[in-house]
Order: C-alpha cells, then structure tokens, then sequence
C-alpha cells in the first residue's frame, strides 16, 4: 500500500510540474464546453427576411408585424421583385423570403392564402429550419385569425417538444463533450504517460523493481481516474449553472455510470500503451482509434439512425453511445435504472472486455 | 601563421549564470584545436557563438575573418560542424544526404557527386552509396557524417565529442581522417571526453566554470603540471570544481 | 566465495541480426567484472537478458543463484540495474527521485544510507533540484544512488560513465570499488579503455561474440608482434610512412606517440627507425612499450574483422 501511494504521488508530481498536462487536463474541458455551448448553437436568430407584398391590405400588414415581433427574423427593407429576392440572397440580405400575393385577405378568408416561402438553400439545414419557423408563425396567424372570424372548430396538429421544449441544443452537447473528454483524459493521457516512461528507460526500473506489472500500471491509473472524475464533475456543473441543463435523474447513478466510463477508457489507454513505445505513437493511436470514432459514431454529431446499416453496427462497440444515451436517459428523462438497463448492461460489458484486454496487454518484461 | 579563429573576452550570460567568461584565444590555419572541458564548463556555449548560433553577451570573436556577430551568414558559408548527436539522416541514402546538404550549400549537382565520389573512394566505401544511412555501422556513419561536414570545403570544421561510444579502431581511423583534413590546410576545432585523443591535438584549451584555465600544446602542458598525460592535466585543473 | 552471476551459452537474435553468440563467463561475488567493447556489441541485450528484462533465445543464465526466467520476480528484488540511458524521472527532485524508487523497493533512505553516504553527500546540496537540471557526473551519481538504495547482491551497469567528462568518471570508479568491498558484485559495461583496468577482470566483446576473458593485466600476453612508441612533430607523415613499411603490422595515434607493431624480431627495428629517422624525420625518438588493454582490443578487433571478411569472401 505504502508503494502505492508513493506510486500515485509520483504521478501527481509529473501531472502538477508539466503545465501542458494541466492545460489538457483542466483547460480543454472547460473550453470544450463553452465552444460547443456557445459558439456552436443550431438555434437561428435574426436571420434576414426579404417580403414581396403585393396585398399591401390589413391582413398582410398585421402578419409581417407577427414576423417582426418573432425573434428569429430580422426584417429586411421591403423588395417589389421576384429578382430582387434572388439579389438578396446573394448578397446575404436575406436567409429566407416570403411572397405574400394579391388579395391575401380575401382569400385567406376563402382558406386559401397562397403565400410562398422561399429559402436559401446554401445551408440545407439552416434553410430547413428557418422555413419551419416561417410555416410556424403563419400558421399561427392563421389559427389566431380563423378562431375570432369564424365560429368553425378546425383541427391542427399541436407539436409539444417534451423534456426539451426549447429544443437547446446543449442537452446534446453536454453528454457528448463528457464521453469525449472523458475518453481522452482518460485514455489518452495514461497511454501517454505510460509510453513517456517507455521512452526515457525509466519502464526500465520500474519492472525490474519487486513492483508487479500490474501494480504499476494501476498506479498509473488511479490518478487519472480521479482526474477524469473530477473533469466529468466540473462539466455536470457547466452544464447545470450555465447552461441551465436539468439533473432530473439520480445524481449517484449519474456518478456511477461516469465512473464506470472512465474506467474503461483508462483500460482503452492501457492497451494502447501496450501497443505504443513512444508518445508519437500513443498520440495518433488514441487520435485516430479514440477521438474519430467518439465524434462521428456515437450519435454526438450524428444520429446513429441516420447512418448506413455498417456504421449503427459499428456504433455498437464505441463505449462513448452508451454513455451518451445513459447521461442524457439521466439527466434529461430522469429515468430511472430500470428503464436504461441494457446500454448499462452494454457498457459494462465493453468495460469488462476493455479491462481484460489491457491486463493481458501489460507485459512483465520489455518488448 | 594566418589566424583563423579569434576571440576577445567572448562572453555569455544566460540569467545570471555566466556560461562563458570572457575567453581569449586564437587558432592558427592547419592547427587541430582540442577543445577540453568538464560537461557543463561552457564549452557547448563557446562553440555555438562560434558558429554563429547564438548571440555573446559581449566581446567579439572573428570566424574565417568574418565577425560571428554581424557576418553570420558568411561566417556559417565557411565552416563544417558535426556532432555525435546529429550526423545523417537516417531514413535517407547517403547520396540523398550528401545532395541535399550540398543544396544547401548551393553545390551544384556534379560536384557534389564528384566529391562524394572521392570521398567515399578514400573511405573504401564506394559501395554505400545508395544504402540507406540507418543501416550502417555507427562508425562509418561518424565517417560520413565528417566528409559531409567537409563537402562544401569549409575554412574550419567544429567536432562536437566526434568520436562517442565507437571501437578503438574506428576511433583512431576517424583522426586519421582528422589529421589529413588539417594536412591539407583545414582547421579543426574539437571537443572530445577521450584524454588519448587531446594528444592528438596541436593546441589544447581547457575550460573550467566558463573560463580558459589552460592553452597550449599538450607537451607543454604535462611539463607545466608536471603529470604524464594529458587525463592528470585534466584531472588537476578540474578537480573539486566539478563536483559543483 | 560465491558466484554472483553465470551465464551458460546465451544467444540472443533481432530478426536477421545476432545480437549474442554463444556467451559465457561467471562473476564472483564482490567482484568487479568489465564488458568491454563498441557500440552495438551486444552489451545492452546482455544487460536486459540478465536483469530479466528480455529472454534469451538459447543458453541459461543464473543470478545470485536464480534463473533469469523461472526466477524473475526474485532476482528483481535483488539486483540494482542503471540502464544506458539516464532513466530517472527529469521532472522529481533529486530527494523525490530518490524516495520514490527507496519507497518502491520497500525500503528508506535512512535503511541503507551507509551504502550511499558517500555518493550522496556530493548531491545533497542539489537534493530540490529537478534530476533534469543536474549536469551529466551528477545524473550518473544519483542513478547509481538509486540503483543501490535497496543493497543489491548484484549490480548491473550499462555504460554509467559514458558521456561524462574524465574527473566524474574517476570519481565514480572510485565509488565502485568501495561497493566491492562491501561484496556487492558488479558487471559494468565502458567504451572507455582506461576504466578496462580497473575492474578485476574484464571480456573484450564485439560483434555479439566475447573475443577474450582475463585480468586487465594479464590480457596483453595474447599481443602479437613486438610494440613501439614512435614521435615526430610530423604526426600525420609519420603514420603514413610506418603504414606504408611492409615490416609494419598496423599503426595507430596513441596518446603523444604512435603505436606501431613491428612483425619484425625485435633487433631489426632499430635499423628499420634509424634508416626513417635519417631520411625524413630528425627529430624521430621511439623505444618497446608493453601493449594496454587498448592495443589488445585492437588487435583482436581487427583480427575479428578480418576473419569476418574472409568468411564473406569464401561464401563469393
């Protein structure tokens, strides 16, 4: 016990002196965070809107005052073409535009108000969105209009977005920057460190001191793992106080399952490391083996639904989805256990197989 | 005798730490200069303001007749420089090697296959010219590493420990490409750990703690402190201060 | 007395490369035993092969009474290694360093600090000071610091003193001797030929073969031909003129003269150096020197090289 801890203290000694660690350890999460937070929103504001009104009546006016009083639009100086609209979108005037026709109250009244949207489809996604916002507020000028002229009951859809009603898109951000951060301090720091000590011959020593193989490497581990611990805290706490992200599940499940993650991340750095006799290696190991796959196939970036047959199937085995779908099952549904048993059950079972590689990857002798 | 290298009160601070203190020397043309000190005297530093790596604090030193201050580039233009540390690419042939350097020296291509074919037929080694440098010996790469330090025909080659870690043998056939290299009017300017080897020297220099405490020939010195060799003049000399 | 360490016909490959060929020597208790030889000799494979780092492909090796492979938790509590390199942590002080590797080996600084009092008192002024920071006869000094920490029966060396200036190196055999009495055995391995005399015996090793095992001072009875110092201000004429004699074995730069081994009976060399002396050097002086451990290596060395050339030859 007593190697141990001198074990440990050593390691923390090399965390505290090398400030480029620290940087990675503490400064990477946090401006992780704050990016995607932040600067990497999927809300629109303020997207510039070009009308062609060629009603000119109440009913049109009364309409444009509704876009006026949405925060998403930003209405531009009125045009009198259909070229001048294509002019503002190449100028980036206008994201979206919208041609209100002659006689736009009489015929709505008639139900049929041929109003055109037109969007600028550069961005397919922006455009996407910002003509569902445009569909919304007419609709809802529509309904608004038909409830006090007629006595008519119609019938509509009424969309209600649950556990997310804002539809923020840091609900999506939190849980994935965990599983990322965490896999990286996680795995790629101790494959790091481990092959540093391979480089300078001091793996040397160690093993032929009465330390076991084993020991060794959970020395390595043990500060890493209170490390990423610590990171998934401060990022819970990010997320909570400044992104207003809920905690409607248990906290000690959602501490459990974080544990449980980085543990096998570290196992992953384990049996990185066991691979890799320089920190070049271990570098582009975990970049390549680790950072890409968590990015792209765990549903962070991209819904797994979304992707072809051999992708979701890969997905399968990167430990980060099932952590991602157990945090935000935690943290935004509130759901208990019970009800995310098996991607627990998966990634325990990743973990177990992760621990096992890496112990069979820790070698008792050199090479 | 044409001076070559001149230094006045060359001098380097790093902080508060004086690496250099104020050397005086002077090498002749042809001369092989030893370079002597224990790790950490400064002789490293000395070498770099040499080459015009590194700025001195103060006084000033003259390469080849340019002042390594405000001449850089002609002083770089006439000199050589190896170390044990870095010779060759390793994952280039030698041919590779010896071209690209010769670029860098603005040799044009024939010449430098003409001098590395003199070159590598004065070594008997005409047949590594295309093998790759990692697989050779340690010795003939040290070998190599020396001719390419000479492929541009510099005025003054600087040896960083040239000879670290290889057999007797290939030590002694390294000075004997030493020795033919100042035969024909080369100055050389080397460090060396290997006592034997400072006898090889024309003039010895040997610094301790950033100063000169010895210069002259190695005869000269084993009769000043009255020792055999040139290790009990260096062990006199640096004795008691090394330990700090 | 007890054998500290025997090896038994150990060979060692990498691929196409032999690294070691059917090695074999014992080393006794409180015994100071040198590899001598080049790099890439084959004495850094030894090392790892008896410090149980690697296996050997064949043969057995037995330190401090264990085997290399069955063994190897055992011998490693047992043995005090210093790798090539400078492996201690550049970023712990010189005390946490030291700590670290006594706490390790389950002991303390204060446990065996005889052992180390001497080597330890030069560092302790330097004990805050990042291992990185030290120069190199200081590294090399708190390395074997904590390769001794834990009283080692055995101690292996790998090149302690290469790279560190001609003063340190001194210091540090004079360390070495007195581990010897305390019955520690040690296998050093130097490119230095100096230090060659001052172990007890020494292995002259090259190419992965060992060439010859003996006493330091015994080892210059295998010297073929008759020695001679020669000198003249003319060094470099010299060598060629020696070289270019057909009575004239080899002639290599050795401290302030050349050795030149004469094939010759002794009572024809004066002659042959009078005739050169008269022709083109005046100040020619030489007499017979008993050959060092240098001249010797070189000697096998460059028999060794030959014999592999005519191998090379025969296979054409």
């Amino acid at each position: 016990m007593k190697t141990f801890l001198a074990f440990v203290k050593k390691e923390f000694f090399h965390i505290l002196r090398d400030r480029r660690t620290l940087l990675i350890l503490f400064g990477m999460p946090i401006a992780q965070i704050l990016i995607f937070g932040f600067a990497l929103n999927n809300e629109i504001n303020n997207a510039g809107l070009v009308v062609l009104n060629r009603a000119g009546d109440y009913e049109s006016k009364q309409l444009l005052a509704k876009f006026q009083n949405s925060t998403y639009f930003n209405l531009q100086d009125p045009v009198f073409t259909e070229a001048a609209i294509e002019q503002a979108f190449k100028d980036n005037r206008a994201k979206v535009a919208l041609i209100i026709p002659l006689d736009f109250g009489k015929n709505m009244q008639a139900g049929n108000e041929q109003l055109r949207i037109i969007g600028d489809a550069t961005d397919p996604n922006q455009a996407q969105t910002l003509v569902n916002y445009a569909k919304a507020i007419i609709a809802d000028y529509l309904q608004q209009k038909q409830n006090t002229n007629t006595q008519l009951p119609i019938t509509t859809a009424q969309p209600r977005m649950l556990f997310n009603p804002e539809l923020k898109a840091v609900y999506q951000f939190v849980p994935g920057v965990m599983g990322l951060i965490l896999l990286l301090v996680s795995a790629m720091m101790t494959s790091l460190t481990i092959a540093k000590e391979k480089e300078l011959g001091t793996m040397e020593l160690l093993l032929i001191s009465p330390l076991k193989p084993f020991h060794i490497i959970l020395g390595k581990v043990a500060p890493y793992w209170v490390l990423s611990f610590l990171n998934a805290v401060i990022i819970i706490i990010l997320g909570v106080f400044v992104f207003g992200m809920p905690v409607n599940g248990s906290v000690p499940l959602l501490l459990l399952v974080t544990l449980i993650f980085s543990f096998a991340s570290l196992a992953l750095g384990i049996f990185i490391s066991s691979k890799a006799n320089s920190q070049l290696v271990a570098m582009f190991l975990s970049m390549f083996g680790l950072l890409l796959p968590t990015l792209l196939l765990s549903g962070f970036i991209f819904p797994i639904e979304n992707m072809p047959l051999p992708l979701r199937i890969i997905s399968n085995i990167v430990p980060a989805r099932w952590f991602i779908e157990l945090i935000k099952g935690i943290m935004i549904k509130g759901s208990p256990l019970s009800l995310l048993i098996k991607p627990f059950l998966v990634l325990c079972f990743i973990t177990v197989v992760l621990t096992i590689a890496g112990i069979k990857g820790i070698k008792t002798r050199l090479s | 005798m044409e001076v070559v290298i001149s230094t006045d009160k060359l001098t380097k601070k790093f902080g508060d730490f004086v690496a250099t203190n104020e050397i005086t020397f002077e090498v002749a043309k042809g001369e092989i200069f030893g370079f002597l000190g224990a790790n950490g005297a400064g002789k490293t530093t000395a070498m770099r303001m040499l080459c015009g790596l590194l700025k001195p604090s103060y006084g000033s030193a003259s390469v080849a007749g340019f002042d390594i201050e405000k001449q850089t580039e002609q002083v770089k233009q006439n000199i050589g420089y190896m170390s044990q540390k870095f010779s060759l690419y390793e994952d280039l042939t030698v041919k590779e090697n010896f071209r690209f350097y010769g670029g860098v020296y603005k040799l044009k291509r024939q010449v430098i296959d003409q001098r590395l074919n003199e070159m590598l037929g004065n070594l008997g080694m005409l047949n590594v010219e295309n093998s790759l440098v990692a697989s050779l010996p340690l010795g003939w790469k040290q070998k190599l590493a020396f001719s390419l330090a000479m492929l541009h025909r510099p005025k003054i080659v600087f040896l960083d420990e040239p000879t670290g870690g290889v057999d007797p043998i290939t030590r002694r056939q390294f000075w004997d490409l030493i020795y033919e290299a100042a035969h024909n009017g080369v100055t050389i300017f080397v460090t060396t750990h290997y006592m034997d080897e400072a006898e090889y020297c024309d003039r010895v220099s040997i610094m301790v703690d950033g100063v000169i405490k010895a210069l002259d020939t190695p005869e000269n010195l084993r009769k000043q402190f009255e020792t055999d060799s040139m290790d009990g003049v260096f062990q006199l000399l640096a004795r008691g201060t090394s330990t700090k | 007395m007890q054998t500290a360490i025997s090896i038994n016909n150990i060979s060692k490959h990498y691929g196409e490369i032999q690294a070691l060929k059917n090695i074999g020597f014992e080393v006794e208790e409180g015994e100071i035993f040198g590899l001598i030889g080049p790099d890439g000799a084959g004495k850094s494979s030894l090392f790892r092969i008896l410090t149980t780092l690697i296996l050997a492909d064949e043969g057995e090796a037995e330190v401090a009474g264990l085997d290399v492979k069955k063994d190897y938790m055992t011998i490693r509590q047992r043995i005090g290694y210093m790798p090539g390199k400078f492996s201690l942590y550049q970023d712990l002080t010189v005390q946490e360093n030291l700590n670290f590797f006594a706490t390790i080996f389950k002991t303390s600084i204060q446990e065996n600090y005889h052992l180390i009092k001497d080597i330890y008192v030069q560092l302790e002024p330097f004990k805050k000071r990042p291992a990185g920071k030290l120069s190199g006869g200081m590294k090399q000094k708190l390395a074997l610091c904590c390769a001794l920490i834990h009283k080692p029966e055995v101690l292996f060396l790998d090149e302690p003193t290469t790279g560190v200036d001609p003063v340190s190196r001194k210091e540090f055999w004079q360390m070495l001797k007195k581990l010897k009495q305390e019955g520690i055995a040690i296998l050093v391995s130097t490119p230095y030929m100096d230090e060659a005399a001052l172990c007890d015996r020494i292995a002259l090793i090259q190419k992965g073969e060992i060439l010859k095992i003996a006493p330091p001072e015994n080892i210059n009875q295998v010297y073929k031909g008759r020695l001679i110092s020669v000198k003249s201000k003319k060094t470099y004429e010299l060598i060629q003129a020696l070289r270019a004699l057909p009575q004239v074995a080899s002639c290599y730069a050795f401290g302030e003269f050349l050795n030149a081994t004469f094939k010759t009976d002794v009572q024809a060399i004066d002659p042959i150096l009078n005739e050169l002396k008269q022709k083109h050097f005046a100040d020619l002086e030489w007499h017979q020197t008993q050959p060092g451990i240098e001249n010797v290596f070189m000697q096998l060395l460059s028999q060794s090289q030959a014999d592999d050339s005519s191998i090379k030859a025969q296979k054409r």
